[in-house]
């Protein structure tokens, strides 16, 4: 237990799981709606506040979990209640603490029936958000896991658009068939480890083959959840059916998990496994780069649209992490965040045309701009963000994935730059549709533009776009020790191989 | 001329200032919507502020230092930081003194043209200068091609101005090939650059470049081949066809931007790239400079002979732009220090030439609505300062003297000479023959043809004084810097030494 830093005096992390949890019961005993839509804001605010202290008490020298947590569970099978934070998942806690209030406030007018029951499972969805992240014992990130997955089926079958049945049936079906895997895989890992403790099952000598199927159970599992091509068909479905919020939290908060997964789980606990498969993951990255968007081009629904565009920028993110370098991973962890802001701004962009003008295609909206001129500066932004227009955050994290990809292989990363062609093209076409439209706009006066509210639903995402895309160094900072740690010791565990092969 | 030491490198903020004036100018101008005298108001007292500034930093570039303004660090190595040197200078000058100009002759023309969506217009246009001033003032790759995408998108709406279907063609077309090109190019060497280098600084001389002496040849040939197709705003063939596309924007668009701001964005880039990344070293020790320029050769003929087949007169003015263009590369390609001076300040001497030459296509187009070089015999009677001032400026195309474009051509046949290269030379002197093909049967025509029968009764008469003005300022200048090259070609020679 000496990689935990235990936290003495106030547990903030169990509080950030069990505030929204707690929230979220108190829903049941007053389910009133409008005061339902004020408690929730209050709770996710109150959340967000609370999760700032990670940030600001977050030590960057050590490489240990932080704000650690520890409580026997089970003894008998040695499952612990542990909880903590090191430098790969203290950004994405903070994005979805941060990126809830936002859920709950474009929800505000969009979700006009069920309100209680909607924030009740928005609620749910946070604490256990929050808790895959910092969860350290298997069988409690397992449980969160699967957990998560409810809340997520519930938003888009009840508040979702027409054929909400089939999108959130495909969703669960998808994940779940993931996740059975992995229990597989946690279940395996136990009785050759004898413990649930998940830095206690890192860079172990296991066999080759042990390490190749638990590491292709983890990748089915973080696969899907990613979701890299091939197993991305279920996203477009979800996002397409789901309400805006639903949307924002799926792209933003969700599809993290899988690559979050990816870094915690397969690269420390199947090392050789990673070295052996990373360059068909590689390809299989670049397959997913080049397809989402040339899939992304051909949209006509705005949502879908965005929906292959994640796919694409997804595969930057795994691109990032099997390269296996500082810059690769560090680059595929900001854009992890920086997705998690872009795309979620972009939702949340879409959603404010759905409720004007109750569809998501792309003609219907076309020439918006002009008599929504907020809202075309707003969306001009994000859509740059979306395709790394240099100086937003997009460019810093494609340009570290690709900095780290050129130092591994050139051709591989000449591979990936059509990618990022397609994303300016499939991003400037929605763009020019919206604000320009061409000589045949529909009638679009009666639109009226972003109100306050709406404005302050969107400032926050265009700071943190300039913000990371001009200053990215203060959360590099923070991510930079774990992420060199995680490398060094995948480094000394293969001179340690190499060293046990040559032995005579 | 060695390496500036580090003593004569001084942090200067007006730099930040001058890239701030335009941004600010076009946000005010986005507000004063309802105002258009407050709004014309607005970008002319920007304009002027910002060639104040640019010329406030004269007497210390003569004091030979360097100034400098970090502004953001992204990235160990990577970082938005601004520059003024000799070399920024050249572009810095010619884009704040022409937009100036241009904001004068716009508000007649489209005041007299009645265009709709004026403050989008003048708002785009300071954004279009915001970009070309940052890339004049780049110290770094990375600044350089920020600010070069900021262009690129800023000018869309200019583009696109009229909104029917032939803008949003060569709109669509123009965006295209700009983002498309700088992605696909520009962002792999960019990043390859910099994973070879550690970060993307400019040096202070042109010769050692920043590229390690120990890579890999052919590592080095395919970065130079991104860098020089990557800034397409360069119009080196065959990614060219953007700039006749063009042509469906305003005029002033035309004249400012498509004869200087954006152009001049992409040649300034490519060269800056050539000595400033790669170096006059390197690109000598592979052998990388001959070949350009034969290859940018193969754009000056051609493009001048697209330009004889067209009787649109801007579509005219836009090929030859394209063939103009290649011979600042040209130029810098052969590598003498003659040859680059030469192409360096045909930079300055084809921005105020062919600023004049469109200035003028636009007088012609609001005084008679004519479009077409074979209608507009005859019209230089009627319209005899504007056919006078066109006469000018393509005397200096062609490179006659005493006017401007002579001095450019001058070093140019000298620097061919001392790279012994015979083609070169002959690659100039066709192209002077096709120039003066294609440049002097128009204002023969307009002096001594016929006017077409029924003509007189429509009752054509000389454009606008607001336009005339800034029409004969540019030819004015295009006269004194041809009489009296010194003071361009001083910055010229800082950066050749």
């Amino acid at each position: 237990m000496d990689v935990l830093l235990i936290k003495e005096g106030f547990p903030l992390l169990s509080f950030l799981i069990f505030f929204p949890l707690a929230g979220a019961l108190v829903l049941l005993a007053f389910p009133k709606e409008s005061f339902a839509k004020l408690w929730t804001l209050a709770v996710t605010v109150i959340t967000a506040v609370a999760s700032l202290p990670l940030l600001m008490d977050f030590d960057p020298a050590t490489t240990k979990y932080q704000f650690a947590e520890f409580h026997h569970w089970i003894p008998q099978f040695k499952i612990n209640y542990i909880l903590g934070v090191d430098g790969i998942s203290i950004l994405l806690v903070i994005l979805t603490t941060l990126i809830m209030p936002f859920c709950v406030l474009a929800s505000w007018n969009y979700i006009s029936r069920r309100v209680t029951p909607f924030m009740f499972c928005l609620l749910i969805m946070e604490a256990s958000m929050i808790g895959v992240f910092v969860a350290l014992d298997f069988v409690l990130f397992y449980i969160l896991w699967e957990f998560m997955l409810i809340p997520m089926y519930l938003l888009i079958a009840i508040w979702g658009g027409p054929r909400k049945v089939y999108a959130s049936i495909k969703f669960f079906l998808y994940t779940l068939a993931g996740s059975v895997l992995l229990l597989v895989a946690i279940i395996a890992l136990y009785l050759k480890t004898g413990s649930f403790f998940i830095p206690d099952m890192m860079w172990q000598q296991t066999s080759s083959l042990f390490q190749i199927l638990v590491f292709l159970a983890f990748f089915l599992a973080f696969a899907i959840k990613v979701p890299m091509f091939p197993f991305h068909t279920w996203l477009p479905a979800a996002h397409v059916e789901a309400p805006t919020a639903g949307s924002v939290i799926l792209a933003s908060v969700l599809l993290k998990m899988g690559t979050y997964g990816m870094l915690r789980f397969c690269l420390p606990i199947t090392p050789e496994a990673t070295l052996l498969l990373a360059p068909y993951i590689l390809w299989l990255s670049i397959a997913g780069i080049i397809y989402g968007g040339f899939t992304a081009l051909a949209q006509h629904d705005m949502k879908k649209l965005i929906a292959y565009s994640s796919v694409g920028h997804m595969g930057f993110v795994t691109l990032g992490i099997f390269v296996l370098n500082t810059q690769g991973v560090e680059g595929a962890i900001m854009q992890m965040i920086n997705h998690g802001v872009t795309t979620g701004a972009l939702f949340l962009c879409v959603g404010m045309i759905y409720e004007r003008t109750h569809s998501r295609e792309l003609s219907k909206a076309a020439g918006v701009g002009r008599y929504m001129p907020w809202y075309a500066t707003f969306l001009v932004f994000f859509s740059l963000s979306s395709f790394g227009f240099p100086g937003t955050n997009s460019f810093i994290g494609e340009f570290l994935v690709l900095a780290g990809t050129f130092e591994f292989s050139t051709p591989l990363a000449l591979a990936a730059i059509p990618g990022a062609v397609l994303a300016a093209a499939y991003m400037l076409r929605m763009l020019q549709k919206i604000v320009w439209g061409g000589t045949d706009n529909p009638d679009q006066s009666y639109l009226s533009d972003l109100s306050k509210r709406e404005i302050v639903i969107l400032t926050p995402f265009l700071l943190f776009v300039f913000w990371i895309g001009l200053g990215p160094q203060p959360f590099i900072d923070l991510i930079h020790p774990s992420v060199a740690n995680l490398l060094e010791q995948l480094q000394q565990w293969q001179h340690h191989q190499v060293a046990l092969l040559t032995l005579p | 001329m060695d390496a500036v030491s580090t003593t004569n490198i001084v942090e200067n903020s007006n730099l930040l200032l001058a890239v701030i004036i335009p941004l600010f100018g076009s946000l005010v101008v986005m507000t004063l919507k309802k105002n258009p005298n407050l709004r014309e108001a607005v970008s002319s007292c920007a304009s002027v502020l910002l060639f104040l500034i640019v010329l406030s930093f004269i007497p210390a570039l003569k004091a030979g230092k360097t100034l400098i303004y970090p502004l953001f660090q992204l990235l160990p190595g990577l970082s938005i930081t601004l520059r003024a040197d000799g070399f920024s200078m050249i572009f810095a000058l010619v884009a704040s003194s022409l937009w100036m100009i241009a904001v004068f002759y716009s508000m007649g023309y489209m005041r007299a043209h009645d265009e709709p969506c004026q403050t989008r217009f003048n708002a785009c246009f300071a954004l279009a200068i915001f970009g070309a001033i940052g890339v004049a003032f780049s110290d770094n790759l990375f600044t350089l091609y920020l600010f070069y995408e900021i262009v690129s998108v800023c000018t869309y709406p200019l583009v696109a101005h009229h909104q029917d279907q032939e803008s949003y063609d060569g709109a669509r077309k123009y965006i295209i090939y700009l983002t498309t090109t700088a992605k696909f190019f520009l962002l792999p060497a960019l990043i390859l650059i910099y994973v070879l280098v550690g970060n993307l600084d400019f040096p202070h001389n042109i010769f050692t470049g920043i590229i390690p002496t120990d890579t890999k040849s052919w590592v080095v040939v395919m970065l130079y081949v991104f860098c020089i197709f990557g800034f397409a705003k360069n119009g080196i063939m065959p990614f060219h066809h953007w700039l006749p596309g063009a042509m469906v924007a305003p005029t002033p668009v035309s004249a400012l931007l498509h004869a200087v701001a954006v152009v001049k964005v992409g040649v300034f880039c490519t060269t800056r790239t050539m000595l400033y990344v790669f170096g006059v070293d390197t690109m000598h020790a592979l052998n990388l400079g001959i070949p350009t320029a034969y290859f940018v050769g193969f754009t000056i003929i051609m493009a001048s002979v697209i330009a004889l087949s067209k009787d649109n007169l801007k579509a005219r003015l836009a090929y030859s732009t394209v063939s103009q263009l290649s011979y600042i590369i040209l130029g810098v390609a052969m590598l003498t220090p003659h040859a680059i001076d030469g192409g360096l300040i045909h930079i300055v001497n084809h921005a105020f030439a062919k600023i004049t030459l469109f200035f003028c296509a636009g007088a012609i187009y609001i005084a008679s609505h004519k479009k077409y070089i074979s209608e507009m015999s005859g019209l230089g009677r009627t319209m005899p300062f504007t056919f006078g001032a066109f006469a000018v400026a393509s005397l200096s195309m062609i490179g006659a003297p005493p006017v401007a474009g002579f001095v450019s051509k001058w070093y140019l046949l000298v620097g061919s000479m001392e790279a012994h290269q015979i083609g070169i030379l002959l690659i100039l002197i066709t192209s002077t023959v096709l120039n003066v093909g294609y440049f002097a049967p128009i204002t023969y025509k307009a002096f001594f043809g016929k006017p077409p029968a029924g003509e007189a009764a429509v009752g054509i008469k000389e454009a606008p004084l607001s336009m005339l003005i800034p029409i004969l300022i540019a030819v004015t200048v295009s006269v004194i810097i041809g009489i009296f090259p010194g003071f361009m070609m001083q910055f010229v020679q800082m950066v050749t030494g």
